[in-house]
């Protein structure tokens, strides 16, 4: 029954890093872009949320309601005025400009609230629980950040396959220069899909800060869960990033179970087997 | 003779600023083996420091520059090479020198199994798998109690004095071992760039597709680079713990110490050139030396230089330079210069 529960806050915790997936997914699927700097735009939006909730005495959640708006933004102008100059054949300079930003990002935020740790306090929530039979419950927060996760990929999921914004981020995905010719403005195209990923980064930056402790310097670390999952689940799949993210999230918990010092190192481990095994992932877009 | 007929060509490599630079770093080289004689211990340090960061941006830049792998894990053989220098010279009783030189040919064996890994990946995504692997090395050496796990292990008192007697000589012994291992890498690149390996490492560079049909083997031309910049740079991973006489997880497996500083150097200097690795390590030098006392701020600026350097000249000084003024200093190019008629008829 113990293993029970490992396992269920282990899929719990994966939603939370099939959101940092996503964002990730999106760059890499519309732009061909591989953002560096991914994490520590997630604790970004996590000061930025405990800016909002300190300075406005919102609740997390609400805070969310500013937060969300703002990353969009930051990201439709850093992909406009910066990101886009940087997009071509050469993977280089993408690469070194986003891992500039994350030096950027991470030693800003130390100057501004120094590398103490911090939390959002989500009150009630954090302390409620549901009782699934004798021994196991479930945390109503942990279970929230895992609906969300959901939710947003399905939400994406609607958006590209359902919407014309969808079928012009396909088309740009599938073949930029024809794209352009038949009217689609990759230039505003791209900044809409960073500006998208931006928004979910919000999401996951919030609650993560919610969820745990954070500080600047953990940006880093969240780059490479999310990547993991990504990978884990099969490029350009966004439910394989969900069970990408599940894979990743269970290994974690049932590693800290056996030994707190083996928790990220048995995620690692278990992303090394998967690429060795099934290098396209398990979930690759495309069959085969 | 047919219309066809080949014209006389004659290709050329070294130019009149390569002969003169020739000349120069011969000067230089004398100039630093008399350095000890005359210069005070912090002076001597500086150098070493130099030496491996030197060391550590040419492999950089021969793995990313020239065969398109852009690691961003370089960290990860750091790390081991002062770690297996540390578990050999301590638990196998092995002379600390020898022990660098030894651990080092280790890690290029145990890169070979990392690269089939990480191979699977491609470009960007090659770049955090292998911080993914620094990582895992990074938390397995945590958990090796031996070696002092999380908090790290020193050297103990008797082996340090078997490198040398007194503190000075220690420090002579690292000094010119730093500048066999800066001189040796830089010799290395230049020799290995004029190499048909060289020629093959700039095909694959400038076209997977092309020189695969021409025959160049690209994985194992990869695989060789990447084996010889992961011994090449535990070897100065050895050395700089060698230096400091104490190692830790955190810091012998630093992504901002081994890597960031590494990638910010080649980029600055100019990617692809091997006098681009030199000026970027002069630059960082300096850059470090002005910022050093605002602590994050010379981060921030570093981060913007780089930045800004990307976006408006993706070369690097360097490359500036070197298409400014068609200067090149390390003849690594062929240049072909084809006769006219006369000239041909003159030469005959």
């Amino acid at each position: 029954m113990e293993w029970l529960n490992t396992i269920v806050q282990g899929i719990l915790l994966g939603g939370l890093y099939a959101m940092f997936a996503t964002g990730l997914s999106l760059m890499f699927g519309i732009m061909r872009l591989v953002n560096i700097a991914h994490g520590d735009f997630i604790i970004l939006a996590a000061y930025l949320g405990l800016v909002t909730v300190s300075t406005l005495g919102l609740h997390p959640l609400a805070a969310l309601l500013v937060v969300i708006p703002l990353m969009f933004a930051v990201g439709y102008g850093l992909q406009r005025f910066l990101l886009n100059r940087t997009l071509g054949n050469d993977i280089l300079p993408p690469l070194l400009v986003t891992f500039g930003m994350s030096i950027i990002i991470q030693n800003l935020l130390m100057e501004i609230f120094s590398a103490d740790s911090q939390k959002l306090s989500a009150g009630e929530l954090e302390t409620a629980s549901l009782m699934l039979g004798q021994d196991l419950t479930i945390g109503m927060m942990p279970l929230l950040v895992f609906l969300m996760g959901v939710g947003i990929i399905a939400a994406l999921q609607y958006l590209f396959y359902k919407t014309p914004l969808g079928r012009a981020f396909r088309a740009t995905s599938d073949d930029q220069d024809t794209a352009r010719l038949m009217g689609v403005s990759n230039q505003h195209i791209f900044a809409l899909a960073m500006a998208i990923a931006m928004a979910v980064v919000a999401v996951a930056g919030v609650l993560l800060a919610m969820r745990t402790n954070f500080d600047p310097t953990i940006g880093p670390s969240r780059l490479l869960f999310g990547f993991e999952a990504v990978i884990i689940g099969g490029l350009g799949s966004l439910w394989g990033t969900l069970a990408g993210g599940v894979i990743l999230g269970v290994a974690q918990a049932v590693g800290a179970a056996i030994d707190p010092g083996w928790q990220i190192l048995a995620g690692h481990l278990v992303f090394l087997l998967i690429l060795v095994l099934r290098p396209r992932g398990l979930f690759p877009k495309g069959g085969n | 003779m047919s219309s066809v007929a080949a014209i006389p060509y004659e290709v050329t490599r070294a130019t009149q600023a390569s002969r003169a630079a020739a000349v120069v770093s011969i000067m230089l080289l004398v100039a630093l083996v008399s350095v000890p004689f005359w210069a005070d211990r912090s002076d001597l340090r500086t150098i070493v420091e130099f030496a491996c960061y030197l060391t550590l941006a040419q492999m950089w830049n021969l793995l990313a520059g020239y065969a398109g792998l852009v690691s961003v894990g370089q960290q990860a053989f750091v790390g081991l090479g002062g770690y297996l220098f540390f578990s050999l010279a301590i638990y196998a009783g092995v002379p600390p020198v020898l022990a660098i030189v030894l651990g080092a040919l280790l890690v290029g064996l145990l890169s070979v199994p990392t690269a089939l890994v990480v191979f699977r990946l491609r470009g960007a995504y090659f770049a955090i798998g292998t911080w993914v692997v620094a990582e895992v090395f990074r938390l397995v050496f945590a958990q090796v109690s031996a070696l002092g796990g999380g908090s790290g292990k020193s050297i103990p008192v008797a082996i340090v004095k078997s490198i040398g007697a007194s503190r000075d000589e220690r420090e002579l012994i690292i000094y010119f071992c730093a500048l066999v291992l800066a001189v040796g890498s830089l010799l290395l690149v230049y020799l290995l760039l004029r190499s048909r390996y060289g020629l093959a490492l700039t095909a694959i560079r400038d076209s997977e597709v092309a020189s695969d049909s021409l025959g160049v083997n690209i994985f194992r031309t990869k695989l060789t680079v990447y084996v010889l910049c992961a011994t090449v740079t535990a070897l100065v991973g050895g050395l700089i713990f060698l230096q400091k006489l104490r190692i830790a997880p955190g810091v012998a497996f630093s992504v901002q110490d081994w890597t960031v500083a590494v990638i910010f150097i080649v980029v600055i200097g100019g990617i692809g050139t091997i006098e681009g690795p030199i000026i970027g390590t002069l630059l960082y030098f300096v850059l470090r030396g002005l910022l050093a006392d605002y602590g994050s701020v010379y981060l921030i600026v570093l981060g913007l230089v780089a930045v800004g350097m990307m976006i408006k000249a993706p070369n690097g000084v360097w490359g500036w330079i070197s298409h400014r003024y068609d200067l090149h200093l390390f003849p690594v190019h062929r240049t072909l210069h084809l006769k006219t008629r006369d000239e041909s008829s003159s030469d005959s």
